[in-house]
């Protein structure tokens, strides 16, 4: 490392700050993800039926599958967009550690889904008249989440470089987080249904292992999904 | 590059040869299973698949991280092969599996651990072949193959362990003995036998298809590069 070359750590608070403001100006990503969460909500509502009885139990389903669909978007739009006006290629010029670049990009998405998850558990609770605010579902949201943005990061800035980009996230991704998907229902709706931290204890374990794997490999790799 | 090598003709006739005496000792050698009778000769050939299908997968992790390392276009050649032989492989498996399931399960197909995961497996690669698909630079198509390889195998573990949480109704028929799972048998020596036979029979099918499948890969680049030569010389 070079002296002159600032710390990872405010290499990686710049590239948020970037995305965090640049979000803050034209703010069309978090408009669409939430548009498209109310919508996923929406369609679950119909298709389902969440009368009182069935809501209970499906609840952490129809959240789960509303955060990864919008979540994809995000990150699909966040990768698109560095790519597309070749902001990726400055940012790849600058005199950082490109681990900073991945660090960067991860946190501000993770920001981006919370703040998604932060709206719909309000508006969720106030339609179907239940309280998601527990703090069991919030540690939930805030480990699932991470391990779903880690691997989503680096996924989205390979799919944005292929032919084929806007179709291959999902694809992508999708089979690779069906353990956090897995584990997040069932803990959410362990928390969400009143069961002890001995019922619930196993799947927060399997997602902070989770965690932990995907977010030092995809950290370790990033370097060759943007070397050029 | 050119002709076969001498090794790779041996190696296929050995691998012939035991794969037919593997069938024979299925059929002739190894007893008909008491309870079950002959749907169960589906397991020696049905076991012997999921390994290689895992063998072909594992394969391609590791290729992967070598590539990565050491940017050699052969380790990339050898992670495309490894997937699309293990994903054949895993299909076989699956496919067997269920010729097995629908008398003694009495169903195609359960939610089991084993059975998700090979599916989810079979996904997975299914993805790896669309991202090389969709990237047309050799050396980026090569990379990002080898991360989404390793990202893929890494998760396959924990996915199998989200899901075996769940109650489990497939027969471990090596190790443990869960009483719960549904038709689970003791091998007698002779089935033993044929059983492990059926594991090399396969491993050098595996071995032989992985290097024909090499061979395929390299010969394919080369003919590239010579239309890429052609182009050049005619402007």
């Amino acid at each position: 490392m070079k002296n002159s070359s600032p710390s990872l750590w405010k290499a990686t608070l710049a590239v948020v700050w970037k995305d965090l403001t640049a979000e803050l100006r034209s703010r069309e990503l978090l408009t669409s993800m939430l548009v498209f969460a109310l919508l996923v909500i929406l369609i679950f509502n119909f298709a389902l039926e969440l009368d009182a009885r069935a809501r209970a139990n499906i609840t952490a389903g129809v959240l789960w599958v509303t955060f990864t669909f919008a979540g994809t978007l995000g990150l699909n739009r966040s990768m698109a967009v560095e790519k597309d006006r070749g902001c990726l290629d400055g940012l790849l010029l600058a005199p950082v550690d490109r681990a900073a670049i991945y660090l960067g990009k991860a946190l501000s998405n993770w920001v981006f889904l919370l703040i998604v998850a932060g709206i719909v558990l309000p508006v969720y609770s106030l339609l179907y008249n239940t309280n998601l605010f527990q703090p069991g579902l919030i540690l939930v949201i805030l480990l699932a989440s991470e391990g779903y943005i880690a691997v989503g990061t680096l996924l989205a800035s390979m799919a944005v470089q292929a032919r084929t980009r806007d179709i291959l996230l999902p694809i992508l991704l999708f089979p690779v987080v069906i353990p956090v998907l897995v584990a997040a229902v069932k803990a959410s709706s362990g928390f969400l249904e009143g069961l002890g931290w001995v019922d619930v204890s196993t799947w927060v374990n399997l997602l902070i292992v989770y965690d932990v794997i995907f977010t030092a490999v995809s950290f370790m790799v990033f370097d060759f999904v943007v070397e050029e | 590059m050119g002709q076969k090598p001498k090794a790779l003709t041996i190696l296929d006739w050995i691998t012939g040869i035991l794969f037919i005496t593997a069938i024979l000792g299925v059929f002739f050698y190894a007893p008909l299973e008491a309870v079950m009778g002959w749907v169960q000769k589906v397991f020696y050939f049905h076991v012997a698949a999921g390994w290689t299908g895992m063998l072909g997968f594992l394969v391609s992790a590791v290729a992967g991280v070598l590539y990565l390392v050491k940017k050699d276009p052969r380790w990339d050649r050898i992670g495309f092969a490894g997937v699309e032989i293990g994903m054949v492989f895993m299909l076989i498996c699956i496919i067997t599996g269920s010729i097995w399931a629908r008398p003694i399960w009495n169903t195609w197909w359960t939610w089991d651990p084993r059975l998700t995961t090979a599916t989810i497996m079979e996904l997975i690669y299914a993805a790896y072949l669309l991202l090389r698909q969709g990237v047309e630079e050799p050396d980026r198509r090569a990379r990002f193959g080898a991360v989404y390889a390793i990202i893929g195998f890494i998760s396959v573990p924990l996915t199998f362990l989200s899901i075996r949480i769940f109650r489990t109704i497939h027969p471990v028929v090596i190790g443990s003995n869960d009483p719960g799972a549904a038709g689970a048998f003791d091998m007698t020596p002779r089935m033993m036998q044929v059983f492990m036979f059926s594991l090399v029979a396969f491993s050098f099918i595996f071995a032989d298809i992985l290097w024909h499948r090499i061979r395929l890969g390299a010969l394919a680049d080369h003919v590239e590069q010579k239309k890429i030569q052609l182009q050049t010389w005619g402007e």
